[in-house]
């Protein structure tokens, strides 16, 4: 972990309240996400990494309460600091051959950069991308840029499958050696069910500290307590009590 | 001139005044690959009981105006894990100062865990928690109290040679009572404060933010009435305070200092800014040369 100074070098809205934020420093510590100071609020903003290269950030994120509403409002330009090399991420070396990538809403950014690692590892991808509706919608471009498949779910049947990713994943029948998902809780949980092959799926927690030493984030795992933001965000499918 | 940093814990010399605050640096060992831990004085261990305890349920955590709420609930894995594996491989990385800091539910265990912790090589100093919010029938139930405060003392001084240290709550009516109390009883030392009982509510959801519903709020917010308490229990006991709550620069360590601390808990802070403790370390120097002083500990006590 370490702690720098990034320039935004853009904040723009690329759905409704979510944004796109790309910063620029010349510090980049890999890690699953990243913990962002936010001016005036007493803690950091744990957010996950969309993207990453030449010294490059890109999160993609929610306005969901006051402190990521003032971050929206930050333009191009203004200085953030930011904690770096945070959290266990996805392992890709779990897949085999063929990857299946389950993403829903704000849970969709960090399994882009997941794809790009697995596709440079010169394993196929398939993306199952839910979503509410169509406007909802994000990085949709970019997964099918770098993805062999992907395929768009939207709740109310605006674009693509109607329904869930699960209703998705049926109607795809992908190939799949090994899954990756990161969602709401809801639906990681119904996924990690409904396949029988092994994955993978990154969890959410409110967070004190970030870097595994305030115990603010545990959860029970089979193997015991585990703190989501240390031993975590990505946790293996057998490991995890829903 | 050089500047000396050094303080003086009841025979036990620390390189500087500052020490991250239990329950906010882990068993320091989670920051050992980010920082140089050996600039820091000294370290407050999590608080240790003796069982393993998963806590409480999350959410775990609430942000405030200033500051945070925290309702962990005293997770860790027990005190042998802490002596025979936490403190021996800290040891490998860390030469300051050690402080063990001990919960208990029962008298029974702050004797069997501070015994534990006396008997182990590489702690230098014991601090007996009786002041965790978080927790029922435990913790804040025995620091409440002047009788009881004195009777764990009385307790854990029977079984320890190494200096113990009583942290208090701040949910007293009269924190100088039951510092009081803990001297009489033989402490060699005090930790001062802990965490001020608080909550939050979701207003859209109409619950409270903490699954426990109130939980412990620290942070700069708490920094005044801390500051107020060290300096009241400083000048009412002859025994050394280590001064905590809301110190987040190296100004507030000068301040603790004058109003009597010995050494300063940096505490919320570290959650907000990992790297608190050496940045406020290394911020001392220019700050006493500003204020003419050459040796820290002179200051103890001056106001």
């Amino acid at each position: 972990m370490i702690k720098s100074l990034y320039t935004i070098a853009e904040n723009s809205l690329i759905a409704p309240k979510t944004f796109k934020l790309v910063l620029a420093g010349n510090a980049v510590v890999e890690g699953e996400f990243v913990n962002i100071a936010i001016p005036g609020y007493y803690l950091r903003r744990p957010l996950s990494v969309c993207d990453l290269e030449d010294g490059k950030l890109t999160i993609v994120y929610k306005v969901v309460g006051e402190g990521t509403k003032v971050l929206s409002e930050m333009k191009a330009g203004k200085e953030l600091e930011v904690l770096t090399g945070l959290g266990k991420g996805f392992e890709t070396r779990e897949c085999r051959e063929k990857a299946l990538l389950v993403g829903g809403g704000l849970g969709v950014p960090p399994l882009l950069l997941l794809a790009k690692k697995l596709k440079a590892e010169g394993k196929k991808v398939c993306a199952v991308l839910g979503f509410n509706k169509a406007e909802e919608i994000i990085l949709e471009k970019e997964f099918r840029g770098v993805c062999d498949e992907v395929v768009i779910s939207t709740v109310d049947g605006s674009v693509g499958v109607k329904g869930f990713v699960t209703d998705a994943i049926k109607a795809a029948e992908p190939s799949f050696d090994y899954f990756y998902t990161c969602g709401p809780m809801v639906m990681m949980k119904v996924v990690c069910s409904a396949l029988e092959e092994p994955g993978e799926a990154s969890l959410e927690e409110r967070m004190g500290c970030g870097a595994g030493f305030c115990y603010g984030c545990s959860i029970q795992t089979k193997n015991g307590p585990r703190r989501v933001c240390k031993d975590g965000p990505v946790f293996k499918k057998e490991d995890l009590i829903w | 001139m050089v500047k000396d940093f050094s303080v003086d814990l009841c025979g036990i010399r620390l390189q500087n005044p500052v020490v991250p605050a239990s329950g906010t640096f882990g068993f320091g060992l989670e920051l050992a690959d980010s920082m140089d831990l050996n600039v820091i004085g000294g370290i407050s261990l999590k608080g240790t009981t003796r069982e393993a305890r998963y806590g409480n349920p999350t959410p775990r955590i609430a942000e405030c105006d200033g500051g945070m709420i925290n309702s962990v609930g005293l997770q860790n894995p027990g005190i042998d894990v802490l002596v025979g594996e936490k403190v021996p491989a800290l040891r490998k990385v860390y030469n300051g100062c050690v402080i063990a800091n001990i919960s208990g539910f029962s008298l029974d265990e702050y004797r069997e865990c501070c015994a534990k912790a006396d008997a182990c090589e590489g702690i230098d100093i014991i601090e007996v928690n009786i002041s965790c919010p978080n927790v029922h029938n435990g913790g804040m139930a025995f620091g409440t109290d002047p009788a009881s405060a004195a009777e764990v003392t009385k307790t854990v001084k029977a079984v320890c040679k190494k200096p113990v240290f009583i942290k208090l709550s701040p949910n007293v009516t009269d924190i100088v009572a039951i510092a009081r109390a803990c001297e009489d009883a033989g402490a060699d030392g005090l930790t001062l404060v802990n965490t001020f009982l608080g909550m939050r509510i979701d207003i859209a959801r109409r619950k409270p933010v903490i699954a426990n519903k109130m939980g412990g709020y620290s942070g700069r917010a708490v920094f005044p009435v801390a500051l107020r308490m060290v300096y009241q229990v400083a000048h009412a006991c002859k025994i050394p305070v280590m001064g905590c709550g809301g110190v987040a620069s190296a100004r507030d360590v000068i301040e603790m200092m004058m109003a009597g601390a010995t050494a300063v808990q940096v505490g919320a802070e570290n959650l907000r800014n990992p790297f608190a403790c050496p940045e406020i370390i290394a911020e001392l120097p220019a700050l006493m040369d500003e204020l003419g002083i050459d040796t820290l500990k002179e200051i103890i006590g001056t106001v």
